[in-house]
Order: structure tokens, then sequence, then C-alpha cells
């Protein structure tokens, strides 16, 4: 398991035009010379968002990868709700420092509402 | 000649990429705000503009993160994002190398700073440009602060880059004016975004208006990771905009606005 593998590829994505052409026609070429394990080659070519997110990838990197994909912002955040919900809390990364405690458990250790409820 | 400007805003993508979706008459007011803090930094004639970001590894990544970067390009191209998505369309904003060279040389008599002839903007710098500068005319120097992979930049630290910073832009002949840009409180891109910690907010922008370098730096990244999010690491480019201005802060704007998923910001703080 490598996420920095897996947010290196993303990053490289994100900012890439050539590696944003290579995954629109051949994408798991696009992937093969960064050390992943098949799990996290699944996830990228699904692509899976919210396994994606439990994984420990950073937002910052996750969302420019989601609008890539042509995935809605409010589409985007449902996805990593529904990771978080299937695969469990994030594992590793920035997210999973302080140990990430769910939406709902964190509106009410901090009283307050929930996120960004309204998909508008 | 003196640091001529420094003043604070946010950065969000939806304050540009879902604008249809923010209540009107708050985002206006934050427009407004926004436009506000254009003419008060135009007034003050500014040569070069250094925008103290935490860019979201549009640039820098975990195979070699500095903790503090600035810019010392010809010119710097952005959005890397894609312009619909965004809604800023791709643009190039004029740098000054030598200028940017000699800043960075006196920064580095204080403070570590990495230098790049080659930098990307994304939304970080790219949505203040958009209103600050909106014909992309006036050089930037942009700079760096790690705020996004750990161990993160000390809040000391920044506080320090924030002084050099202000030492180097008062040893020029040319008129430099600071903005800091990033969000207090804000959980972006996660499950959480649009949560906003208002009162941890108003706290922060309390500390920033004093310029208390010691309210400023007394927060863990762990306290802050929970009260703030991992948006609220951010705060380090508010520290360091602080510490280059170094008088009293004032806020001219503040409301949270979720569907930006940040409470937005417009202050500015006096030379001292």
């Amino acid at each position: 398991m490598s996420l920095y593998n897996v947010q290196k590829f993303l990053y490289e994505l994100n900012r890439d035009e050539r590696v944003q052409q290579a995954y629109r026609t051949e994408p798991q070429q696009a992937i093969a010379r960064y050390d992943l394990d098949e799990k996290e080659r699944g996830a990228l070519l699904e692509p899976d968002i919210g396994l994606l997110y439990h994984i420990g990838v950073n937002g910052q990197i996750l969302m420019h990868f989601a609008a890539f994909c042509g995935i809605e912002w409010s589409d985007y955040l449902q996805r990593m709700r529904d990771g978080v919900e299937r695969h469990g809390p994030v594992r590793a990364g920035v997210y999973a420092l302080a140990g990430y405690e769910g939406v709902e458990a964190h509106s009410r250790r901090l009283g307050q509402d929930g996120g960004e409820e309204d998909p508008g | 000649m003196p640091l001529v400007y420094a003043g604070v805003c946010s950065h969000a993508p939806g304050i540009t990429g879902r604008a249809e979706r923010a209540d009107p008459e708050v985002r206006d007011g934050f427009y407004a705000a926004y436009d506000a803090m254009r003419l008060r930094l135009e007034a003050t004639e500014p040569d070069a503009l250094v925008v103290i970001a935490a860019e979201h590894f549009a640039n820098f990544f975990m195979d070699n993160m500095p903790a503090f970067a600035m810019g010392m390009a010809d010119y710097y191209e952005g959005p890397i994002e894609d312009p619909e998505w965004l809604r800023i369309n791709k643009f190039r904003a004029p740098g000054s190398p030598e200028l940017s060279q000699r800043i960075i040389q006196a920064v580095m008599h204080t403070c570590d700073v990495a230098y790049a002839e080659e930098w990307r903007l994304d939304h970080g710098i790219a949505v203040p440009l958009h209103f600050l500068t909106p014909r992309f005319d006036v050089p930037i120097i942009p700079a760096n602060i790690n705020c996004q992979g750990p161990p993160l930049t000390p809040l000391s630290r920044a506080w320090s880059f924030g002084e050099a910073l202000r030492r180097a832009a008062d040893s020029v002949a040319e008129r430099i004016a600071v903005i800091g840009t990033g969000g207090i409180s804000h959980w972006p891109a996660t499950p959480d975004s649009g949560r906003i910690n208002e009162a941890w907010d108003r706290d922060f922008l309390d500390r920033w208006c004093a310029a208390d370098r010691e309210r400023l730096c007394a927060y863990s990244d762990t306290d802050t990771y929970l009260d703030a999010g991992q948006g609220g690491f951010e705060i380090r480019t508010y520290i360091a905009t602080a510490a280059a201005g170094a008088g009293r802060g004032t806020v001219h704007f503040y409301a949270p606005i979720p569907i930006f998923a940040v409470g937005c910001t417009i202050a500015d703080i006096e030379i001292g």
C-alpha cells in the first residue's frame, strides 16, 4: 500500500496535460510506472473516489481528479462520505493525523450542523 | 521603500467556481469587500505584489517539499485547474525575476527559503488575482508556506518568514505590497466541506488584528485540525502577513459562506 505513489500519480495528472491525455487514452499504461497494488490501481482506474479518500488521498489532490473525471461537486462530497461508510475511517495521510471521526460525530463534538448538506 | 500594503483574503475555488450557489446577498457583500480591497491596494501604487499562499500541490509535492518557497520567474501561468471548473480563464501574470532575486536574497539572511523559476498558479493565487489585479498587470512574487503536507512549517517560523519579508521589502527601492491568502477554519475538499467554525475564526482574527505573535503562534497542529480542519493549517499565511505588517489589523469582511467552504475574509493591517 503506497499512499505516496497514488498521490504522486494524481499530482502529476492534475498538472500535466500529457498525463491527462495518457490517462484518457490508455489508463492502464498511464499508471503502469507507479508502484501500486491492485486495490490502488483499481481505485484510480474506476475511478473510486470513496476508496481513494479512505486510502488517504489529500482532498486538494482528489478534488481536481474528481473534476477532471467530470464528477460534480456535491456528488464528489457524497462519494467521499460513502467511501468512509463503506471502507471505514481514513487510514493514512493528513486526515488520519488526529483520527477522523466522521461528519456526524464531528458535528456533535463541535455542536454544529453538518457540512455542506444541500447539494444545491 | 517601506512596505506599502499588507492584507489577507480568502481564496477558495468555490468563490468563483460555485458563485451561483451562494446566498446572493452575502456573496455580493464579499465580492464588494474584495473590490474595496483592490482599490486600497491600487491606491498604494505597488510595483510588485508578494502573494503568500498555501498552494495545493500545484508545484510542490512530498518528493521535495519546502517549508518556504518564493517565485523568481519571468511570468506565472494559471490556473492549473480546468478554467470552466474554476471559472477563471487561463492567464499569464507578470513576474519580476530581478526583483524576486533581491528580495529572496534578503529574506535568506534570516529565513531559509527555496526559490523557483517555474511556478504554476492554482486557485490559491488565481482567485485573489482575479479580484485584486483583474488585468493581471501587476508583477507578482508568489510565496508559499507548507500548509498541506506534514510535517508542516511551524507557526513561529511563519511569523519569522513574515518578519524577514518585511525587512526585505523595506530594503528595496520598489513599492512592495504583501497579500496573504488562505482560509481560517475550513475542511476543504473533504466530506466536511462547508463546515466553518465561526467562533474559532473570530477569535483568530482578534489575535490577527492585534498582530499578537504569542497568541497567533499558540495553536498546536492537532488542536487546529480538530477545531478548524486541515484548512486551518493555512493560518500560516495570515500569521506571516501579520508579522510583515506589524500594525493594527482591520477586518473589513467576514462571513461564513458554506458553499464556498470557508469563512470569507477580507482584512488588512497597518504598516507598523
